[in-house]
């Protein structure tokens, strides 16, 4: 179970100066599920926009399942077995729920111009396992976004709705590493207290390993099995959130108070 | 900020303070709006120019042979008196939310129109009085001259003829101002009809003045069909509709009808009018008590039913259309399919950019590339008078300066062979750029292509600019010959094509393809984070497209016999993609419309529609209708349900909102937050 799925190196990426991440070493395990917390700025999100290839790093490597990432393409990323989310909702506003879902699944299918045009079987097999698989990833939360919902433009949706379908959409890509952004923010707390229970059935229940991005303290206790803090681009401290949420560097970090006191920003 | 302005008039209106309806700071807004139209079309030439087209008579010019041109109403006259009508009607309209109460109407608003109308004439009165001061009569030989003739074209003597009532600007000085008015009053007091009423009125109006201005369309309808039940046995050798190929001129039985209600020299004489007028407004009421809103009724259900299950009917429709238009060139003269053949060309065009515009996003100015490459590979495959340059291995489908059946089929393989390479060989190096940088590349590349087929450099090939002559029809043996003398067999050409053009679009769009150029529109990064190889997927939209239109280069080709450089110019794909934005984006039904009103009516670059007095002005009124339509109605004539929700969110969320549908979220995640279903 303690397979590495990934494997960060001296991971270091700079925009005109600035240094966004700095010498990061950080290694995830297959099924843990890993926080990653840390002061608005510090480069969290970069991290991600690196490894699913938006970003190209300066130095350092990423390994994913012992293959190196860097100068692949984000949808090669994908293809590999790494899907995320953004932190910024970005859904595709215009096309219905079951679609947002089901073009998710692009990588993993193989049917192109020839069997649209002509409706082969292999293609209608295929658009009826991506519409199954669509419906059973939605089917994940709920009844919130099935039944009537599927045919309905993603725009219409609520905003914790429209951040659970960024997760479905991230689901059907059948990754083996999911990366989180931020997945509770702007949800009351019964909303992210269910979501986090959902987080914890994706690695459970699908198998995913998780890399989640978060700054609600209660959250990222609940479901992490390791967490690592980052401020300003340098790794503070990594470890079990016991340890992570009493290190004086972090708690520095976070102007002071302890961590569980501090509410979400 | 007129809609806030009207919002809130509305929003008084529910707290129950009731103005008469007046509203003189909006009227003179509307007025000073008018007076920039009206004066906008004299001097663009408008009025001047189409006085010579009659519309209507009050007087019959058979008869009254001392006024030649009768009296009456002409399209100049309609080009500018529809302004007061439009704008005086346009200055009661209110924003009415679900939920508001529409306000009632009165005598207010008709006072409204009149100073919109009034103030509107008063500007156009004081033109004419600019140009009365402008005005220099020679005494010698009592031609007037204007000073102002230099940079102002249109400021003339016959302008200011018609502007004055020919009876001098003192006289135009407190006459506009009240015509203006009137006009705008009756515009306004549509209004007040009753519904019923205003409808029936509303349709006897667009009933006479379309009657009057398609006058030969409808003439070579009734004539065709006339013809057909007069003489039912000339539908055995349709696909020839050359009368002067054995047929005989037989009378349609209609000619007593037309003869009727049209005068000799165009345009309808009164007695048309008022049966035209009569007609239209009877059918209006008769209908509209017959169905009682069934018609509506059956248009929103059509809406209303899920994507998948609305595939049926949609297909059921396309059936009917398809079915009609098959028949239709039987019953039309020559002139009416050569329109007909057009707006097909320019389909397949329309249809092809939309996969690359409108599904996937890709703005591609250089769209008419792939037309030229289809017209001239088709020309140099079927010509005699190709290039001497080309080397005699390269196959020439003529024999003894006929057409050899099939060979225009083999060329067309050639043909979409070659556009895909060279959609590759362009697509390749501009498709990673995005936005407004591709469509710059994409336009110059546009350019490249039409100047190499131009070049002296390459003229032993292509003709350079006397271009490449003698492209023989394509020959389907028992079926006959496709070309330019024979328009309907070039209609049913690309009727043809254009089916198979709408299947690929409509299988495409709903498949893996289709899903992935519909996000890669929506946001191409995410696209690409979720797993879709962006590039490969722009660069078969651009391929798909330009076989598409590689197509109707071929068929274009066949159809005009000779083609030249100047055939292809970058106006070809601006108006394709207004064709493709009028009609409504990512559309086919909206793609299809679009191609009918701009290309049909309105005309191509070169081709004329079926205004043909204003092809002067073709390039005016397209892009008056964009900026319209962007304003207006972004999601196009016919809108994609998916668009037309974003586009008007909203709206569509305030609608909502005032009926209580929405709640700010969903706390116990079980029913619906947003808008719930119909
Ligand atoms: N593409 C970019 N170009 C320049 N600066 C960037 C870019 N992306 C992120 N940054 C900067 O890097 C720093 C880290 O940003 P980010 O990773 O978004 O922080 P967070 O930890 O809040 O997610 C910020 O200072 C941000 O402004
Ligand atoms: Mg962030």
């Amino acid at each position: 179970m303690s397979e590495r799925i990934l494997d960060i190196k001296n991971l270091s990426v700079t925009f005109g100066g600035l240094h966004a991440l700095r010498d990061l070493n950080f290694h995830v395990d297959e099924g843990e599920i890993v926080g990653v917390i840390g002061p608005n700025g510090a480069g969290k999100t970069t991290f991600f926009n690196m490894i699913s290839g938006m970003v190209t790093p300066t130095s350092g490597d990423i390994l994913f399942e012992g293959e190196s990432l860097i100068g692949l393409d984000p949808n090669q990323v994908t293809q590999r077995g790494i899907s995320r989310t953004f932190q910024n909702v970005r859904l595709f506003a215009n096309m219905t729920i079951a679609e947002n879902v089901m073009v998710a699944q692009h990588c993993r299918t193989k049917q192109g111009v020839w069997g649209s045009l002509f409706n082969t079987p292999a293609f209608r097999k295929e658009e009826r396992e991506i519409r199954e698989h669509a419906e059973k990833v939605l089917g994940f939360f709920g009844t919130r976004l099935i039944g009537y919902r599927l045919e309905q433009p993603a725009s219409v949706l609520s905003y914790a709705n429209r951040r659970r379908l960024e997760i479905a959409r991230a689901m059907a890509t059948s990754p083996r590493l999911l990366l989180l952004d931020e997945p509770v923010a702007g949800m009351n707390p019964k909303e992210s207290a269910e979501l986090t229970d959902l987080i914890g059935k994706l690695r459970s229940e699908w198998g995913f390993t998780i890399v989640m991005i978060e700054h609600d303290m209660n959250v990222v206790r609940d479901v992490s099995d390791r967490v690592v803090c980052l401020d300003h681009g340098e790794t503070l401290a990594q470890g079990s959130f016991e340890e992570v949420s009493n290190d004086p560097e972090v708690i520095e970090a976070y102007l002071g108070r302890p961590l569980e006191k501090r509410d979400a920003s | 900020m007129s809609t806030e302005m009207t919002t809130m008039n509305a929003a008084e209106e529910l707290l129950g303070e009731a103005p008469s309806g007046l509203n003189l700071d909006k009227a003179v807004r509307y007025g000073g709006l008018l007076a920039l139209s009206m004066i906008f079309v004299s001097l663009v030439g408008m009025v001047v120019g189409l006085d010579s087209r009659q519309i209507l008579y009050w007087i019959n010019p058979d008869v009254y042979v001392n006024h030649p041109g009768g009296v009456g109403i002409s399209l100049g006259d309609i080009a500018l008196f529809m302004w007061p009508l439009l704008l005086g009607a346009a200055v009661g309209n209110e924003v009415v939310l679900e939920g508001m109460v529409g306000r009632k109407r009165g005598v207010g608003d008709l006072l409204n129109g009149f100073v919109v109308g009034a103030v509107g004439g008063l500007g156009v009165a004081f033109m004419t009085m600019l140009m009365g001061w402008d005005r220099e009569v020679d005494p010698d030989n009592g031609v007037a001259d204007y000073g102002l003739r230099d940079p102002l074209v249109n400021w003339n003597e016959e302008l200011y003829i018609l502007l004055t009532f020919n009876r001098g600007w003192a006289f135009a000085l407190w006459a506009w101002p009240l015509v203006g008015g009137v006009l705008a009053a009756v515009g306004a007091s549509l209004r007040l009809m009753p519904d019923g009423i205003r409808k029936a009125a509303v349709a006897a109006v667009v009933a006479i003045v379309s009657v009057s201005i398609f006058q030969f369309l409808v003439d070579d309808l009734f004539e065709g069909v006339g013809e057909t039940i007069a003489d039912p046995g000339r539908l055995s050798n349709f696909f020839n509709d050359d009368p002067g190929a054995g047929r005989e001129r037989v009378d349609s039985v209609f000619d007593g009808l037309i003869e009727f209600i049209y005068a000799q020299r165009g345009g309808l004489r009164l007695q048309g009018v008022i049966l035209v007028g009569v007609a239209a407004a009877g059918l209006s009421l008769v209908g509209s008590y017959v169905t009682r809103g069934r018609v509506t009724k059956a248009r929103k259900d059509y809406f209303d039913t899920p994507l998948p299950e609305r595939t049926k009917s949609t297909a059921a429709l396309m059936v009917l259309v398809s079915l009609a238009l098959l028949i239709l060139p039987f019953f039309t003269g020559k002139i009416v399919n050569e329109l007909l053949a057009n707006v097909g060309i320019f389909l397949l065009l329309a249809l092809g950019l939309n996969i690359v515009v409108g599904l996937a996003g890709i703005l591609d100015l250089g769209y008419v590339a792939f037309f030229a490459v289809g017209g001239y590979t088709t020309a140099i495959l079927t010509s005699a008078g190709r290039g001497d340059a080309w080397p005699d291995w390269i196959p020439l489908f003529v024999n003894d300066g006929e057409p050899v059946l099939g060979g225009w089929l083999v060329a067309l393989v050639i043909v979409m062979i070659l556009a895909a390479l060279t959609g590759l060989l362009i697509g390749a190096p501009v498709i990673r750029m995005r936005g407004d940088y591709l469509a710059i590349v994409t336009l110059g590349f546009g350019e490249i292509i039409r100047l190499l087929f131009l070049s002296d450099w390459l003229s032993g090939y292509f003709g350079g600019a006397q271009g490449i002559t003698n492209i023989e029809g394509a020959d389907f043996g028992p079926l006959g010959t496709v070309t330019g003398v024979n328009p309907r067999s070039v209609f049913y050409l690309v009727i043809v094509f254009s089916a198979i053009a709408i299947y690929i679009s409509w299988r495409l769009e709903h498949s893996r393809l289709g899903r992935a150029w519909m996000a890669i529109r929506e946001d191409e990064s995410v696209a690409e984070a979720m797993g879709i190889n962006t590039v490969n997927m722009k660069l078969m939209a651009f391929v798909v497209g330009a076989v598409l239109a590689s197509f109707s280069g071929a068929i274009f080709s066949a159809k005009v016999g000779s083609i030249f450089p100047t055939s292809f110019l970058i106006l070809v794909s601006i108006i394709i993609l207004v064709v493709v934005i009028v009609g409504g984006m990512g559309n086919i039904m909206g793609v299809i419309v679009g191609s009918l009103v701009l290309i049909g009516v309105l005309g191509g670059p070169k081709q004329p529609g079926l205004l043909q007095e204003f092809s002067e002005y073709k390039l005016l009124i397209y892009g008056a209708l964009l900026i319209w339509m962007m304003l207006k109605r972004p999601e196009g004539l016919v809108p994609n349900v998916r668009r037309s929700r974003e586009l008007h969110q909203d709206e569509f969320l305030q609608d909502a909102w005032l009926k209580g549908e929405v709640d700010t979220d969903d706390e116990d995640g079980e029913v619906a937050t947003e808008v719930a279903p119909a």
